[in-house]
């Protein structure tokens, strides 16, 4: 319990220190806000009215505090561009595409990399084993913008199986949303897919040399029961602290995504924000975000003691 | 890999070596220059053709040698060393124009790759020579992608040996710092930081160096806890020496080796980094190219029409990364063992 409350004090210490730190950026902007909002030529009173109502003469420290305590009740501002929406609004709006886009991501490489590797591991050394692995090893240097703009070549423009710049919300039309999701959702997959493909490779190998392994073998099950029951869970471990690992990146190439396909979503409202200096929507998705990261990664860390025991008392 | 057979057939070895060298060149050959089929198709081709090329190299190379050799480690050094040495002699090289519109008026705007022209990689949009750029494009990819890995390992790792040390409120305080560090994903951080930040080469290298730092530290961090409590950190303590000098003497020599080992693993991370960047516009501003930037001009239909706008600073990019993780995987098989697997 001790250790508990240790923790999530600090996971709040985190947090206060990310806070202060995203707010912190206005004070880092070139130029003033307020002109950028009122354009060149502007009154001079409406230029000081507006000063006073962004709170721009206030201290640093009293205005974090407004933007706190506006945040912990769920008020982030208005968006300085126009139409100027409610950040919360904004956020509530894109986070659920992005959160599909990456869930549907990782679920496809796990789909994907889990009979990947277990084929690879029971032929290790094999043609297909060594074609496998370096084409992983490959897939892993290509950044996911150029991966996307390939399968967009080949794939939406050139065969014309997907849809491009469009979005079907789930709620609306779910088989359609599915298509429209399955591609973006592909280009997030490939660098996870390389990822657990080669290190569920690598461990499945390892178990497969067990002792229990030779006498399940040795009792005549075959090869396929021997891997799905027996060595999948075990090497498995790796593979969840690298699904933890891989979180930020994966939502890297999620906002990559959205951007190339135009996606309704964070990383698409996020990219536009920050090309036109709109910092409070800036502000509320990066919150936002650091919230949902360290909230997920503190539910992987707890999740380790279920997947191995051997974890439940000795922490590293 | 398979294990090596001891007892190689050389005559046979030679033979389908020199067989599949030839029949992957004629390929190789074939993907890139026949005018008949689709891109798609063209693009297979050639790298299938790439491949049995390989396959016959290492195997005429295993018949000549008797041994084994890791051709594709050594082709990745050998583009790492071209691709360094040709960014930085880039200003002295017979290249094309890589940034002055004015200079190419009379260019040809758009041209594909032949090999045998003044522009043998093509021309983009504005008849700027795409081997000059995609060159020049390495030059900034690699002093930003460079400097921030020094910068990241040189303050990462003096806070990791620090908190690692002292550890108590030190360690903790240093601790909440870079987790808070890295509780924003590395994009969005880059991102947000590209609001105020004007995107120079020295900002940019500062703000990947942010990335390159949580990393950094904690590794740095691991292994001095781990050497801290060793024989001879004990002795240098009894024998009086101060704190400093434990640190400077005795821990940091220990730690250089898996930080280093991880730096050269980072770097893919930051390049693919910048050229995210790039890309989505947040990065190095048009007209001076960089491998983002240019992979960027082929959006919004440029692309459909001249791939070779995506594919030329693509494969530059692709080949850089992957000759950097190559050599990043040697350096921790061989240097952090610990890490390795992972």
């Amino acid at each position: 319990m001790r250790r508990f409350l240790l923790r999530g004090g600090e996971l709040l210490a985190v947090l206060f220190v990310v806070s202060f730190g995203v707010f912190a950026m206005i004070t880092l902007m070139p130029g003033d806000p307020a002109v950028s909002i009122l354009g060149e030529g502007h009154p001079p009173e409406a230029y000081a009215e507006l000063r006073q109502e962004l709170g721009l003469n206030d201290p640093l420290l009293s205005r974090y505090w407004d933007w706190l305590s506006g945040a912990v009740t769920g008020d982030l501002g208005n968006s300085l561009v126009p139409p100027q929406s409610d950040v919360v609004d904004r956020i509530l709006g894109a986070f659920p595409v992005s959160l599909q886009l990456a869930v549907m991501g990782l679920v496809l490489a796990l789909l994907l990399a889990v009979p990947l590797a277990m084929w690879s591991a029971s032929h290790a050394g094999g043609a297909v084993d060594r074609i496998i692995s370096a084409s992983m090893f490959a897939t892993l240097s290509v950044p996911s913008f150029l991966a996307g703009l390939i399968l967009i070549m080949v794939f939406a423009n050139g065969l014309g199986w997907f849809p491009r710049a469009q979005w079907v919300r789930l709620g609306e039309d779910p088989i359609g949303n599915l298509h429209h999701a399955l591609l973006p959702a592909f280009v997030i997959a490939l660098t996870e897919l390389a990822l657990f493909t080669r290190i569920l490779r690598n461990d499945l190998i390892t178990t497969l040399n067990e002792d229990y392994i030779l006498a399940a073998r040795a009792k005549g099950m075959p090869p396929w029961r021997i891997m799905v029951t027996d060595a999948l869970r075990p090497s498995s471990f790796s593979l969840v602290t690298l699904m933890g690992l891989s979180l930020g990146r994966l939502i890297g190439s999620t906002v990559i995504v959205e951007y190339l396909f135009a996606l309704p979503g964070m990383g698409s409202m996020i990219i536009t924000a920050a090309n036109q200096g709109d910092f409070p929507l800036v502000q509320g998705a990066v919150l936002v975000i650091a919230i949902a990261y360290v909230a997920i990664n503190a539910t992987i860390d707890a999740s380790y003691g279920y997947l191995d025991p051997r974890t439940r008392r000795v922490h590293a | 890999m398979f294990m090596p057979d001891n007892s190689v057939n050389r005559p046979r070895t030679l033979a389908t070596g020199a067989a599949l060298l030839v029949a992957g060149i004629a390929l190789t050959a074939f993907g890139w220059s026949t005018p008949a089929l689709v891109l798609a198709v063209k693009a297979l081709l050639f790298l299938l053709g790439l491949a049995v090329t390989y396959q016959g190299l290492s195997r005429l190379l295993l018949g000549i040698r008797g041994k084994r050799t890791d051709l594709l480690f050594n082709l990745a050094m050998i583009w790492l060393v071209g691709i360094v040495l040709a960014a930085i002699l880039a200003p002295v090289l017979p290249l094309g124009e890589h940034n002055n519109v004015a200079a190419t008026l009379y260019e040809p705007i758009n041209m594909s790759p032949q090999l045998l022209t003044d522009h043998p990689l093509g021309t983009n949009n504005q008849g700027l020579d795409l081997l000059s750029r995609s060159i020049y494009g390495a030059r900034t990819s690699l002093v930003i992608s460079l400097l921030a890995i020094a910068i990241g390992t040189v303050v990462g790792g003096s806070i990791g040996v620090i908190a690692g040390y002292f550890r108590k409120g030190t360690d903790s305080i240093i601790g909440i710092f870079t987790n808070a560090l890295l509780a924003v994903p590395p994009l969005i951080l880059l991102i947000a930081l590209s609001t105020f930040l004007t995107p120079s080469t020295r900002n940019l290298a500062f703000a990947l160096s942010l990335l390159s730092i949580p990393g950094m530290v904690r590794l740095a961090r691991a292994n001095t806890i781990a050497f801290a409590q060793r024989e001879f950190v004990m002795a240098a303590r009894l024998m009086g020496a101060t704190r400093f000098r434990i640190m400077l003497r005795e821990l940091v020599p220990n730690v250089v080796l898996p930080v280093f080992s991880m730096a050269v693993v980072m770097i893919s991370v930051l390049i693919v980094a910048e050229a995210s960047l790039s890309f989505l516009g947040l990065g190095i501003q048009q007209p001076d190219p960089t491998w983002g930037n240019m992979v960027a001009e082929g959006e919004g239909g440029a692309m459909e029409d001249y791939p070779h706008i995506v594919l030329v600073p693509g494969t530059f990019l692709f080949l850089t990364v992957f000759a950097f993780n190559l050599l990043g995987e040697k350096a921790q098989q061989r240097w952090d063992t610990r890490s390795a697997k992972l």
